[in-house]
């Protein structure tokens, strides 16, 4: 039986249109919709799932951010998670928040909570890092298997199924191990609204990265974001021959 | 000196006061509405009766502002905090799982999504938490029942005659042990619940009804036998609200007669079936059925609100939910118009894009407003309820009206704006708009809805005038009364009358609409007085005339909700405020305008004269059993 922990980031839900703002500091989240990484429900929906099956005993959802977290982990509480911890960190922090911070924060979380299972979701659909899960396995020395599309709990192992280019790998890991969720893992569940009311009983606790002692001073500065570049419009060919005569011109084939 | 005169000439008839008496008395032809209880049993020395509605004060001419200004907001930061949350995986559950297309083809809700409407919360969304339910209030009921009726009617009505009407009676009026029975059934354990009013010779006049419950030799049931016609749920229902007649021993007079009684009726209590599914025009998902009750033994415990009360038990879980209606409504006016803005910005026809040609634009800016209007009641009456009001039934009744039929005109207009395509199944509007036509229809039609809004705001006003001729006979005693209706009358006498200032309650920008709002209450007030005064209780007759009260209380009603909504926008500087200024405008106009048209066609004589004309074409025809006129070739 395992202790589980789950990262739950809180991101503009994907449906949004983004937009820059217009002095390139960042994008607009003011009055913009979000929601939980999707990736990281997939985590949830794993850990939950370990939880029903009776292969873990707790699982615990931990976000990072400013007050708004707490909805992200409200879902996570909803869909089955048993309490929520809520790194408070402040707005004007959170903006230069990279995933070597939060590695050490959910490492230390990992370590103090002791877990045995720490399950993220495999990149955050914002900035898309791709680093957290990898970063927090090293920080704690433990085995790694991320890309994971699928999960089985061999006595004190796990069975991990990774989808890399070209094919499905299969490896072993002991416990306790880091775990990175990809798309086909499997498929998150609803909230339901009961679950919505009876997550607002569950516990969350709030913490402070100096109270976990992680040192969250910005190492990267944001000079500008901008738009992708505009697509220019395409033009209308009269037939096959000149397509391919253009193609050619352009060097595409 | 008129008004004086005018006021003695209401006192210098006192058969008229008497006669005046009746209009107390609800009439029989609109039992489908709660009887104006306030009035009953009325001494001529009681005082006239207190109502904090607006609709109701609005027939004496009267503001009275509580429940209209400032625009309601009930909600605390934790409710709003939970009602977020519940908004997302209520609209993804209708956008990923639901497929309206497919349940209206199938006839029946897809199973999938009837076990994932259960597993989501939806069928007890105001059953208190410790009973299985999620304890909303109505403002928050009514957000999500908005998403239901942006997306599936006929899973609105599933969810509605199961929770709106269903077994609301339990929660408005059942004991602790009712509720601790039954409301965890109908939440947790995913029993569906109906509510079985309407027989075959009894549909609005449900006072009528045959069903008929008698007490068991031992005393410990009611043996109930009868049949219902068109019950939603009615094939799908465990636990029903079931009314039917039980004999009732008057107190005073020792005379049996049959009264209404509700009762709560379990399937498993034996003897209860039904008929197959009605093939019907729309909300085809939704399961309509008969219901047959043979022998059913229904212990006396069952009886819900008391013996004899079914007819007020009925009423008041109608009267209840109808805010509902309107909140659905809102929202499949915001679905299908975005439908129809989609294709009008996108649809190239002479050159342009639709959506620039003025035909186009005036159909979007009515389809926006309507929704604008129907939404600020929606919400202006679930607040009200929400803050306790007992007087809002009148209003409830306006909002299914009014709700019901600009969701016809918005998806028929979203419809034409689409051309063919709208036409077409896929699109997924003709479902809505054959869908939406029951609206009109159950629940209280339209028609008689109307006719109680009328009536029972017209019996308010009365029992005030005769408040008033109770003043006149001990002048001395009830000086202030007298002088102030003296004062209130001069000034209308010679046109002055601006009616009761509306201005200070919003905001300076809508100065100019407020003040027409309130030159409508007065002209409203003084248009009943005058009808009542030429009328009496005969008023009870005159529909033609009562239609025309009903629209003009309807548009001043709406206008007065949309100046308090649109001056919380203002006030708030919200990004929309200027947006919804000009909607508001544009519906204060023009309803401004249809009052003082339906007031004048009062007094009318051309008008009057129509009204005679159509009584008496409506005659010939049904005398002839067909339409009159034969076709101009004569064969
Ligand atoms: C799909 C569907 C679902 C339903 N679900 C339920 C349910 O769950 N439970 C339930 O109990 N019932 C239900 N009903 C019944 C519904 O409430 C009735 O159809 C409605 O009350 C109207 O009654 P009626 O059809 O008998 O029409 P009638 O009462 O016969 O009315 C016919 C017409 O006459 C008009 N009229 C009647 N009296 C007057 C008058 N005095 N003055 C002027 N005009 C008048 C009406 O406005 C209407 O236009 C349902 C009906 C349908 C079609
Ligand atoms: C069941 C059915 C049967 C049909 N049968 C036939 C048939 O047998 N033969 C055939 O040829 N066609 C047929 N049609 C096509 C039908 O004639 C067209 O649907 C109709 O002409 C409208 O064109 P549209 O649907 O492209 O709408 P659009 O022309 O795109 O119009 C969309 C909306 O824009 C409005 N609009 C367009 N231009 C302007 C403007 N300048 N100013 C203001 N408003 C404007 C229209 O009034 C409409 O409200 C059929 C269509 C249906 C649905």
């Amino acid at each position: 039986m395992a202790r589980v922990l789950v990262g739950v980031k809180r991101v503009i839900d994907y449906a949004v249109k983004i937009r820059v703002k217009p002095d390139k500091s960042g994008v607009v989240t003011e009055g913009v919709k979000h929601s939980m990484n999707p990736f990281d429900e997939i985590a949830v929906e794993e850990a939950v799932k370990m939880k029903e099956k009776k292969l873990a005993t707790e699982v615990v959802a931990v976000s990072c951010g400013p007050s708004q977290a707490q909805e992200t982990l409200r879902t996570a509480l909803a869909m089955g998670a048993d309490r929520a911890i809520h790194v408070e960190v402040p707005a004007g922090d959170y903006e230069t928040l990279q995933p070597i911070h939060i590695s050490k924060i959910l490492a230390k979380i990992a370590q103090d909570e002791k877990v045995d299972i720490v399950i993220l979701g495999k990149q955050a659909i914002d900035d898309d890092s791709n680093q957290t899960a990898q970063m927090t396995a090293g920080v704690l020395d433990w085995p790694q298997a991320t890309f994971a599309s699928k999960v089985e709990k061999k006595d004190s192992e796990l069975h991990v199924t990774r989808e890399i280019d070209g094919g499905l790998e299969n490896i072993k890991v002991k416990l306790p191990a880091v775990l990175s969720a990809d798309l086909r893992l499997n498929e998150p569940r609803y909230a339901t609204l009961p679950n919505i009311m009876k997550a607002k009983k569950k516990p969350l606790k709030k913490v402070t990265p100096k109270d976990l002692g992680v040192d969250i001073s910005p190492r990267i500065q944001v000079i500008s974001v901008e738009d992708p570049p505009v697509r220019q419009a395409g033009s209308i060919v009269p037939d096959v021959d000149t397509l391919v005569s253009k193609l050619k011109e352009k060097g595409h084939c | 000196m008129y008004a004086i005169r005018l006021v003695n000439k209401i006192n210098l008839k006192p058969t008229e006061a008497v006669r005046l008496r009746l209009v107390d008395v609800a009439p029989r032809c609109i039992s489908t509405t709660i009887p104006c209880g306030a009035n009953k049993g009325d001494k001529l020395n009681k005082p006239a009766p207190k109502s904090q509605s607006f609709v109701m004060n609005m027939f004496r001419g009267q503001v009275q502002a509580s429940q209209v200004f400032p625009y309601p907001k009930v909600l605390n930061e934790e409710q709003v905090d939970t009602l977020q949350m519940l908004v997302d995986p209520t609209t993804k559950f209708f956008e990923e799982v639901n497929n309206p297309l497919k349940n209206d083809q199938l006839e029946k809700v897809e199973e999938a999504s009837l076990a994932g409407l259960w597993e989501l919360g939806a069928f007890g969304l105001q059953v208190p938490q410790d009973l299985g339910g999620l304890g909303l209030n109505n403002t928050q009921y009514a957000r999500l029942v908005e998403i239901v009726g942006a997306n599936d009617l006929g899973v609105g009505i599933t969810l509605g005659a199961h929770q709106s009407i269903g077994f609301k009676g339990i929660l408005l009026f059942g004991t602790p042990e009712q509720k601790a029975k039954y409301l965890p059934r109908v939440s947790a354990e995913k029993q569906f619940a109906a509510f079985c009013l309407t027989e075959p010779s009894s549909g609005s006049d449900a006072g009528s009804i045959k069903s008929r419950a008698v007490l068991s030799p031992d005393g410990k049931h009611y043996i109930l036998n009868g049949s219902k016609i068109w019950i939603s749920n009615g094939g799908l229902a465990e636990i029903m609200t079931v009314f039917a007649q039980t004999p009732v021993k008057d107190e005073k007079t020792g005379e049996v007669k049959d009264k209404v009684t509700a009762f709560i009726v379990e399937r498993s209590f034996g003897g209860v079936t039904n008929g197959p599914p009605e093939k019907k025009m729309g909300i085809k998902c939704s399961n309509t059925t008969e219901v047959y009750y043979e022998d059913v033994k229904i212990p006396i415990e069952n009886v819900l609100g008391g013996v004899g009360n079914g007819f007020k038990v009925a009423m008041n879980i109608l009267n209840n939910g109808r805010f509902g209606m309107a909140a659905a409504m809102s929202g499949t006016m915001r679905s299908v118009t975005r439908k129809a803005v989609d294709f009008a910005t996108n649809r190239l026809q002479f050159g342009n894009k639709i959506d620039s040609y003025g035909a186009i634009q005036e159909k979007i800016a009515r389809m926006s407003t309507l929704q604008y209007v129907t939404e600020s009641i929606a919400y202006m009456i679930s607040g009200n309820m929400d803050s306790g009001s007992q007087d809002y039934h009148l209003e409830a009744a306006i909002s299914k009206v009014f709700a019901s039929e600009c969701a016809w005109y918005v998806t028929d207009e979203a419809i034409q704006i689409m051309g063919g395509m709208g036409f077409m199944r896929d699109t997924g509007l003709e479902r809505v708009m054959r869908d939406l036509r029951i609206f009109r229809i159950f629940e209280g039609t339209n028609d008689i809805l109307r006719l109680f809004v009328a009536l029972t705001g017209i019996q308010f006003a009365g029992a005030h005038l005769k408040e008033l001729q109770r003043a006149f006979k001990n002048p001395t005693a009830n000086l202030g009364l007298l002088l102030g209706e003296i004062r209130k009358r001069a000034i209308a006498s010679v046109g002055l009358d601006s009616g009761p200032d509306m201005t200070q309650y919003v905001h300076p920008e809508l100065k100019g609409c407020a003040e027409s709002a309130s030159k409508c209450v007065a002209d409203f007030g003084r248009a009943i007085e005058s009808a009542l005064i030429k009328y009496n209780r005969k008023i009870v007759e005159e529909q033609f005339v009562l239609n025309r009260i009903a629209n003009s209380s309807i548009d001043l009603y709406t206008m007065v909700v949309v100046l308090s909504r649109c001056t919380q926008s203002l006030n708030n500087k919200s990004s929309t405020a200027n947006h919804e200024k000009l909607m508001t405008e544009l519906w204060c106009n023009e309803a401004s305008a249809r009052i003082e048209k339906n007031l004048k066609a009062l007094t009318s004589s051309v008008e009057l004269g129509n009204f005679t004309k159509m009584s008496a074409i409506s005659k010939n025809v049904c005398q002839n059993g067909a339409l009159v006129q034969q076709n101009p070739l004569g064969f």
